[in-house]
């Protein structure tokens, strides 16, 4: 029996089933991307896919796009030099939340900063996946890591509001449950002329999960769709019952100038002078 | 595509057996079987709504056009 046709239009199904625990919820966020690329009608020879290093990041193994699969913390660095080189492609680029936020997090706020044309995608679990269940940027407080068997002390970056204050011009937060307005969000963040940062909520079943007890795959999905609130509804809640409430939807959409149309006109523009 | 043209598939040697798919069909049209595999029940239930194929992680269970397969 084949797979899907979209799954045999997108992926390298040699590849596949993908190494992914059962119930994690990398995949969905995977094909959510599949589907914003096939709705959006994107041309797979102009399309880059960036990843750094995590379980998030061999996503692009299954990809069947242009792939990169650089260095931990770095894809954002590879993915500027990409696109600096040749402006007309879609370069996106998925990351963990270590990946993005710990070890990349420089790489994070400049990027957004520049304004630069890229998609960040943060497949976001709250926790090192890859390497056993370390604690990470995002990992809330109290909770349990294997480098914070008392719970962590720390308090947890907000990703949408870290990349709003460094300046991204879009922002969305959407979840592994609500795939729907995920797609939508993935859509217009690659569609948005300038840095754009989608934070996708994700599960981590086997690490983020056993650790904090907090059951299956199924009742973490369950606590997904119990927890998170539209941002539009959220703002109409009474105070009482935003209790252990979440919110995702679209933060930001601005426009600003965008680092590489600037750098590209300030060469044409000296270019056109040497000439006179 | 019409609704009715649907057909529920499956790619069985991928499904891992989470119950994703199972737990938030809103007809209760699947079960996971003794394999620990997924397994369509009640095909007379399903409603075509695609939530299956949405949040499979595995790309396991998906809708498409009876002709098509
Ligand atoms: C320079 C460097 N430092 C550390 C590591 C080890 N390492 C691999 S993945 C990872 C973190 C993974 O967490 P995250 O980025 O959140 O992705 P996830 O696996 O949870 O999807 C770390 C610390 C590495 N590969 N390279
Ligand atoms: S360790 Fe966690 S994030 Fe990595 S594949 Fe397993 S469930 Fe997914
Ligand atoms: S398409 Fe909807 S009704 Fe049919 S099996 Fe999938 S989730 Fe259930
Ligand atoms: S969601 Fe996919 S992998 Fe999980 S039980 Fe259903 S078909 Fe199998």
């Amino acid at each position: 029996m084949r797979s899907s046709q979209l799954v045999e239009k997108y992926f390298r199904t040699k590849n596949l089933p993908h190494i992914w625990c059962p119930g994690c919820s990398l995949g969905i966020a995977t094909r959510s991307l599949v589907v914003a690329i096939d709705e959006l009608g994107l041309d797979k020879n102009k399309t880059v896919i960036v990843s750094g290093i995590g379980c998030s990041s061999r996503a692009v193994g299954y990809l069947d796009f242009n792939t990169i699969h650089t260095t931990h913390g770095r894809a954002l660095a590879f993915a500027t030099g990409v696109k600096l080189a040749n402006p007309e492609l879609h370069v996106i680029v998925i990351s963990g939340d270590g990946d993005a936020s710990a070890i990349g997090g420089n790489h994070l706020i400049h990027a957004a900063r520049r304004n630069i044309d890229l998609t960040l995608l943060i497949f976001n679990n709250n926790i090192y996946g890859m390497t056993g269940g370390q604690f990470s940027p995002t990992t809330p407080h109290a909770a349990l890591g294997t480098t914070a068997p008392f719970g962590v002390v720390e308090q947890p970056f907000d990703l949408v509001k870290l990349a709003e204050g460094a300046g991204a011009t879009y922002v969305a937060r959407g979840t592994a449950f609500h795939v729907n307005p995920l797609v939508k969000y993935y859509k217009n963040a690659i569609e948005h002329k300038g840095f754009s940062m989608v934070e996708t909520i994700c599960i981590c079943p086997t690490y983020y999960g056993r650790q904090n007890k907090s059951g299956t795959a199924v009742q973490m999905m369950h606590w997904l769709k119990d927890s998170f609130v539209l941002n539009t509804a959220y703002d109409k809640m009474p105070e009482e019952k935003r209790q252990g409430k979440h919110v995702y939807g679209e933060f930001v959409k601005k426009d600003l100038p965008e680092y590489v149309e600037e750098y590209v006109g300030i060469i044409e523009r000296l270019k056109g002078e040497e000439d006179a | 595509m019409k609704r009715e043209d649907l057909q529920l598939l499956q790619k069985r040697e991928w499904c891992k057996g989470c119950g994703i798919c199972v737990a938030f069909c809103p007809t209760k049209v699947l079960i996971i079987d003794t394999d620990d595999k997924v397994t369509i029940a009640n095909e007379d239930a399903c409603i075509k709504c695609r939530q299956c194929e949405q949040r499979c992680p595995d790309y396991a269970i998906f809708l498409e056009e009876a002709s098509d397969v």
